[in-house]
């Protein structure tokens, strides 16, 4: 009796474990199942290069470089901003920071991590908006810039603990090696900590790129959402992510427009998978 | 009657070989010390005995092991470490009371009645030589036991599930010479109800305790044989030099 | 001029201190806006009201059962089968192919985007088996979005159980199993705890899986049903935020000071768990 109550438990632990294999297949599956459709009406290139993207216009024009460029604009705005940072952030936490502040530190990042990014969206709006609308004379402040900045901010929590992990996981003999032939502490992290942590860091960075490019609420609420190819970081600009949760709400199921939603969601599920995989390769370089 | 019977066991973990060509018997309520200097083997072959080598992904192995006429492979692994009992090197007590550490064998073998539970846990302490040191503190965790009081808990968790055979691992290595006196008492009561096979790195531990004693080195078994002859007049040059100190 | 290591090592920590600081400083003064103008829009009626005259005036009360619906469906879904993934990694797997393409399996479900969440979750519960817009649907969602959260913590946790318990467990007889149930789970429940919360945090946060798949705009009244449409917390703040022209700037404070009290709220408390179940761990 126990042992075949014990023979169905262990089934179950072994489906649980193979549930996140079927998840992802089954996300890609009905991502596919519903997003291939629209290759009948448009071909793949002209879907990913097509310069207009009218969806409700008639024919519709489905053409989503410009959201692509979007999100790639604001993305590198957010990089630009938040790998330095990040990364200067987190060798102040791993190396420099006396252990009390390091611990609270530590902790207030992953508070950041936690606030709901629709709650930055929405103190983007009434704070930053303004401001960036004031400093450079603009008629709008919902701009790629606003949007960059504002997702640096997402992305730095992930850039700063995995960096901080890398950092931290670098074998205290490199460290004090080179501290005992007489280098400084900075020319130890510059020369000895930096390059043996480095494939830790470019995951933390290449983890960090992904959540930026997959986040949608801020960027929804701040970039403006025109969706046009973008001239200037001081334009507005529409993502892939803010154009599925701006306009599936009014797509009917089962149209061109709906079918076009979900094949940029299989474009942006590509982009998150190879990201990640890359990501994962890096962190598990060196061991 | 022979308890075990070992027939050309040699144990691999990945390609390292841990054990060759090992035969040998061992009989009932007999001590049987097994010495020999660190990685010679003698942990493998006693974690063989109760099969806790499977649970190394690496292990392979060939050749059989019969208790009591069975192979050991073929045996429930359950069923076979309920009558295969394990001391191991460090106390092990796991993060409960005294009293649920003696009493979770037991429980896992389906003993509810708590009547019956009380007893068996008193008895199992009694064996142990522990009763009175814990009897009024039976509901206070394990970890606050001196090192050697945790490792004659485990002697009497072991005892608890009433085992035919006591595997012990080292079992004084970590302990101070007055806790490893009170441990090697323990064992020697133990002789008279049990089949007790002790791996020890310390050579004088096996003199006092063993009946007999096998020298095992770089995973061979040299010799097997009464202790005071291993003692005194060892065939291989190898044991001598082994218990003079010479290598290990 | 002779470059100085030891200025250079001033220059450099500062601008560290400096990138820190460019952290540090922003997230305070977030937190700082929301608590200043939020909290004084907090007051029973607020909390336990409907939102009246177009979500221009009353409370948020609907949203905020609407999240716990949500959240409570969303961890019932993930929490048994994360929890039995966990023991599956920790215990049970071995290092082979399905092992590696498990984890990675983990790393992708962590790094999906939200929205492509909320995409699945519309076309497979809302629109291919029918059940609508719904709070199930919305649970579902979420269930799988905080999934690797859980699977992650959890696996940490178990696996930060001495392997000795285990052999000692396993040495007196006892199963596989009887030896995870009783123990490895109850040393790894304060970790698997954190994981839990952290995964009601995320969920109770995400807006982007429950656009399609649950959220009602406007429904000044409790869900009936786990087949009904509800208002949840992070969807109400971005509609009275983008949607509703004119809402009084203290409503929209007010609510973002309550969703991020909620999640902050959640974080700290798994925070503080972690932070004193490593204090007094007893091996």
């Amino acid at each position: 009796m126990r042992k075949f109550k014990e023979f169905i438990i262990e089934k179950l632990i072994l489906i649980s474990g193979i549930a996140s294999i079927f998840f992802v297949v089954l996300i890609f599956l009905f991502l596919l199942k519903e997003g291939l459709s629209v290759f009948n009406t448009v071909s793949p290139f002209n879907f990913l290069f097509g310069k207009s993207w009218y969806p409700i216009s008639e024919p519709p024009q489905l053409g989503i470089l410009p959201l692509i460029l979007g999100s790639l604009l604001v993305t590198l705005g957010a990089a630009i901003i938040s790998i330095p940072i990040g990364v200067g952030c987190a060798v102040y936490i791993a190396e420099v920071a006396p252990g009390k502040i390091k611990e609270t530190l530590k902790a207030g990042i992953e508070l950041l991590a936690a606030i709901p990014s629709v709650v930055l969206g929405f103190i983007g709006m009434v704070t930053l908006v303004p401001l960036v609308k004031n400093i450079f004379h603009l008629p709008t402040g919902l701009t790629a810039l606003s949007g960059s900045i504002m997702l640096a901010f997402m992305a730095m929590p992930t850039i700063v603990s995995i960096a901080e992990d890398a950092l931290y996981s670098v074998p205290k003999t490199y460290k004090e090696g080179a501290l005992a032939l007489g280098a400084t502490h900075w020319q130890t992290i510059w020369r000895i900590m930096l390059p043996a942590a480095s494939s830790g860091i470019l995951a933390a960075i290449m983890l960090g790129i992904g959540r930026v490019i997959g986040e949608t609420m801020a960027v929804m609420m701040i970039t403006g959402n025109a969706a046009v190819i973008p001239n200037s970081i001081l334009a507005p600009v529409r993502t892939l992510t803010a154009t599925i949760a701006a306009e599936m709400g009014e797509a009917v199921v089962g149209s061109e427009h709906y079918f076009a939603l979900f094949a940029v969601g299989i474009v942006l599920f590509v982009i998150s998978f190879i990201v990640n995989v890359t990501a994962d390769l890096f962190l598990h370089k060196k061991q | 009657m022979v308890k075990f019977e070992i027939n050309d066991l040699n144990i691999w973990f990945d390609s390292t070989q841990a054990l060759k060509d090992v035969s040998m018997q061992i009989l009932p309520n007999e001590v049987l010390s097994v010495i020999g200097p660190s990685n010679s083997g003698k942990t493998t072959f006693l974690r063989m005995l109760n099969r806790m080598n499977d649970l190394n992904p690496n292990f392979r192995m060939s050749g059989n092991v019969m208790f009591e006429k069975e192979d050991i492979m073929k045996i429930d692994v359950e069923l076979l470490r309920r009558k295969i009992g394990m001391v191991f090197a460090l106390p092990l007590p796991l993060p409960l009371s005294i009293f649920d550490n003696v009493a979770y064998g037991v429980r896992m073998h389906g003993l509810t009645d708590k009547t019956r539970m009380a007893e068996k846990v008193r008895e199992a302490l009694r064996q142990g030589y522990l009763w009175d040191e814990v009897k009024d503190r039976l509901t206070e965790s394990a970890f606050k036991l001196s090192g050697g009081q945790q490792q004659r808990l485990c002697i009497a968790r072991t005892l608890a599930v009433e085992p035919e055979v006591i595997l012990f691992d080292e079992p004084c290595s970590g302990l101070d010479p007055i806790s490893t006196a009170k441990v090697e008492d323990a064992m020697v009561k133990l002789k008279e109800k049990y089949t007790i096979i002790l791996v020890t790195n310390n050579v004088k531990q096996a003199a006092r305790v063993g009946d007999r004693t096998a020298f095992f080195l770089n995973g061979e078994l040299v010799e097997l044989d009464k202790t005071d002859k291993i003692f005194t007049a060892p065939r291989d040059k190898r044991t001598d030099g082994y218990i003079r100190g010479k290598f290990g | 001029m002779k470059r100085n290591p030891h200025r250079t090592q001033n220059i450099a920590f500062f601008f560290l201190l400096v990138a820190m600081l460019l952290i540090v400083v922003p997230v305070s003064l977030i937190v700082v806006i929301i608590i200043q103008k939020g909290l004084p829009a907090i007051n029973w009626q607020f909390l336990s009201d409907v939102p009246r005259q177009g979500m221009r005036a009353g409370g948020i009360f609907p949203a905020i059962v609407g999240t716990i619906y949500l959240v409570t469906g969303a961890i019932i879904f993930a929490l048994p089968i994360g929890l039995l993934a966990a023991i599956y990694l920790s215990e049970y797997s071995k290092d082979n192919p399905l092992n590696r393409i498990i984890k990675l399996a983990i790393v992708n479900l962590a790094g999906v985007p939200s929205v492509v969440y909320g995409l699945f979750g519309l076309a497979l519960f809302v629109v291919f088996f029918k059940f609508g817009a719904s709070i199930l649907s919305g649970s579902l969602t979420l269930g799988i979005m905080i999934l690797p959260i859980i699977i992650t913590t959890s696996r940490e946790a178990l696996e930060s159980v001495p392997q000795s318990f285990r052999e000692v467990s396993l040495s007196l007889g006892a199963s596989k199993w009887q030896t995870i149930r009783h123990i490895v789970l109850p040393n790894a429940i304060p970790g698997i705890l954190t994981g839990t919360i952290l995964g009601l945090g995320r969920a109770a946060g995400e807006t982007a899986p429950i656009l399609f798949t649950v959220a009602a705009f406007y429904l000044p009244q409790l869900p009936k049903s786990i087949f009904d449409q509800a208002m949840a917390l992070p969807y109400h703040l971005y509609v009275i935020s983008t949607q509703v022209p004119n809402v009084d700037e203290k409503i929209r404070y007010g609510t973002a000071f309550v969703l991020l009290a909620l999640v902050l709220f959640m974080n700290l408390v798994a925070i503080i768990i972690r932070y004193k179940f490593r204090k007094k761990k007893k091996w």
